[in-house]
């Protein structure tokens, strides 16, 4: 008896969790000029029409870009500060291990404030460079967390062996220590897409006049009114960001299976 | 580049498979003088010391290393032995002093050009990569054609009985298995110098028996002289040509197994290798040849004066192993060898063997002995024998 109520309980939380999702996703494809309930026939015309409004296109390219470029240069920093903070001693290392995790912990509007009021002292006009910069700066954590819990577990002997038996320390880091990273590169990789691509707050303290994102968009759409469009444009959306990570569990999970262990 | 001529020399000596290579291969290396005598020495370490902030780690270490010798660096752990190996490794910077490799100094090469193989306490395999490219790993360094690469593989997997293994990943082996892999990509580069990391402490007992013998067999097999560093004195005893025994950062004795064990010059050998009885002296006399020495319970005994110290040494110890103890019944005939009367008071009995705590006057003794019947009994009066040349006086850590 009390395990029924507890399977009850849980399906409700999860209907609570996920029946608005599971609404958006269902009323994209409602052929209705209302973005509502009843659903008066199936279409896809709300996805065509997203595919024609230059603005959302633009704003796709504009996140994708953005996104891309945050993953591959947070990832990149990541990757080497975790190589700094593991490998070698140095004067200060916790603290600099806390200030870059630090982004985490700041709620993010006081971030985006901050951030803004620094570059008002610099004088510098906003630009879609600060934006990037502003991205990889709270990206940063996620991917120095994910890639220095792999690092550890990279035995120093490993790389120790690599040297010993010919390969200078650059040709061990691709040989050896890259590809024993790669799954929490990837894992990097893809959080920092992912954050950067879902990331509104930050967004919209930053971004240059004329620029918007895809979050951004919709926050402007929504202003006028409720489309059916912004239900076609979430599901994309959850889509992109639930698939990607799926994607890269995937990948990962056939590569480990491939090497047997 | 002389590393082809060491190659080609290296296949011949494996293809016709001369019992001790290590006397042949004289030339190439290079003589010093040390005490008169004239060694061969390949790996040198002249007055190395390694400091870490305050603590010194090794203190001015001098060792001559003979080309194709198996050599061990036996100490218990943060005796500075691995610290040693990680020098000559490459791994860490000495503070002070030299490193010689083949007539070259090598200090300031650093790790990936010294030509040297490394085995790790934990193997070190590569996880992502086949055993085969384990193999092959440290070939790509070194210009060996695809071919030529390809074969030596295969004869290094062949050296360590594992030819079939090479589509494999490392961990779908053994322990064992793995850190024979190890050995072999170690030497398939045909390295100066065979570093060996504690490589057997890993591996349970008995494969660890197997392996010592095996690692022996291909140490003999390829002539590469090799440095090995170990806690455990039956590895070091079994399996070195010479033993560095090492103690706080300081070398304690050098010389063969036979002699570190029968001959040692210090308390800590004593007490470290095997099990001994370490006796103060009260008085010594020397007297043509030999030592007379008063050593409280036992009495006055006798010993050839080549197992005393030189004469002004102080603080004189005297030490019985005690296995060179052999106890009787208490009413057997009296023979040559000195004799005491003693007690039984703990038998630690092990089966072939047993170890006895004696008490002779006010002072326990261990003996080992085999046990031909059955052990004697706790409480039993035993006639306690040994030679007097079994005996090694040395002098004594000053009190």
């Amino acid at each position: 008896m009390s395990w029924l109520l507890i399977r009850v309980y849980t399906l409700l939380v999860y209907l609570f969790m996920f029946l608005p999702v599971a609404v958006v996703v269902l009323l994209s494809f409602n052929d209705n000029e209302f973005g509502s309930f009843p659903i008066t026939g199936v279409s896809l015309r709300w996805f065509l029409k997203l595919a024609h409004n230059d603005a959302i296109l633009r704003a796709f390219q504009t996140s994708i870009v953005l996104g891309a470029l945050t993953a591959v240069i947070s990832t990149t920093l990541g990757v080497l500060a975790s190589l700094a903070l593991v490998r070698y001693r140095m004067p200060g290392k916790n603290m600099i291990s806390t200030l870059l995790i630090a982004p985490i912990l700041v709620p993010e509007v006081v971030l985006a404030v901050a951030l803004l009021l620094f570059l008002n002292a610099l004088s510098l006009p906003k630009s879609f460079p600060l934006l990037l910069m502003g991205h990889v700066i709270f990206t940063l954590p996620f991917v120095v967390l994910v890639v220095q819990a792999r690092l550890i577990g990279i035995r120093r002997d490993v790389e120790e062996a690599a040297m010993s038996l010919g390969a200078s320390p650059v040709q061990t880091f691709f040989q050896i220590t890259l590809p024993l990273l790669a799954p929490a590169v990837f894992a990097g990789m893809l959080f920092a897409f992912t954050i950067s691509f879902d990331d509104i707050t930050g967004t919209l303290f930053w971004k240059p006049g004329g620029v918007e994102t895809v979050p951004t968009q919709i926050f402007a759409m929504l202003r006028n009114s409720i489309s059916p469009e912004i239900n076609a444009l979430g599901t994309v959306m959850i889509v992109l960001t639930v698939g990607l990570p799926l994607l890269g569990v995937g990948i990962a999970r056939t590569r480990s299976l491939r090497h047997g262990s | 580049m002389n590393r082809n001529g060491r190659r080609s020399s290296a296949a011949s000596r494996r293809d016709t498979n001369l019992p001790c290579p290590c006397r042949q291969r004289v030339a190439g290396a290079f003589f010093i003088q040390k005490n008169g005598e004239s060694v061969v020495s390949f790996v040198s370490l002249n007055n190395i010391v390694k400091r870490f902030g305050a603590v010194t780690a090794v203190h001015r270490m001098s060792v001559e290393i003979p080309q194709g010798s198996f050599v061990t660096l036996l100490g218990p752990s943060g005796c500075g032995k691995t610290t040693t190996l990680r020098m000559i490794a490459g791994l860490l910077d000495p503070s002070e002093g030299d490193i010689v490799i083949d007539g070259q100094k090598i200090n300031d090469i650093p790790i990936h050009k010294r030509n040297l193989g490394i085995v790790f306490q934990n193997y070190a395999l590569f996880p992502h990569k086949t055993i085969a490219q384990n193999v092959a790993f440290g070939l790509k360094y070194r210009d060996v054609s695809k071919d030529e690469a390809a074969k030596r593989v295969r004869d290094a997997l062949e050296l360590v009985q594992l030819p079939d293994v090479g589509d494999r990943y490392p961990a779908q082996l053994s322990g064992g298995q793995q850190q024979r892999i190890a050995l072999a990509r170690a030497i398939v580069v045909e390295p100066s110098v065979l570093l060996l990391d504690e490589p057997l402490s890993a591996l349970d007992a008995n494969l660890r028996e197997d392996m010592r013998i095996e690692l022996k067999r291909i140490q003999h097999q390829t002539g590469i002289t090799t440095i090995f560093v170990t806690h455990d004195q039956s590895e070091a005893l079994a399996m070195s040509d010479m033993v560095i025994v090492m103690s706080k950062g300081r070398v304690e004795q050098i010389g063969p197994p036979e002699e570190v064990y029968n001959r040692p010059q210090s308390e800590f050998i004593a007490s470290f290798l095997g099990t001994s009885n370490l006796l103060d002296v009260a008085s010594a006399a020397r007297e043509n040849g030999a030592i007379r020495l008063d050593v409280p319970p036992l009495g006055s005994l006798a010993l050839p004066e080549a197992n005393a110290p030189a004469e002004g040494a102080e603080n004189l110890k005297l030490v019985l192993r005690a296995e060179k103890i052999h106890l009787l019944p208490a009413d057997a005939p009296a023979d040559n060898r000195f004799a005491v009367e003693g007690t039984v008071e703990t038998v630690d009995y092990q089966g072939q063997a047993a170890r006895y705590f004696l008490r002779i006057g006010d002072t326990q003794f261990q003996a080992i002995n085999m046990i031909d019947k059955s052990p004697f009994s706790e409480g039993e009066k035993v006639s306690v024998r040994f030679q007097g040349e079994d005996c090694v006086c040395i002098a004594g850590d000053a009190a």
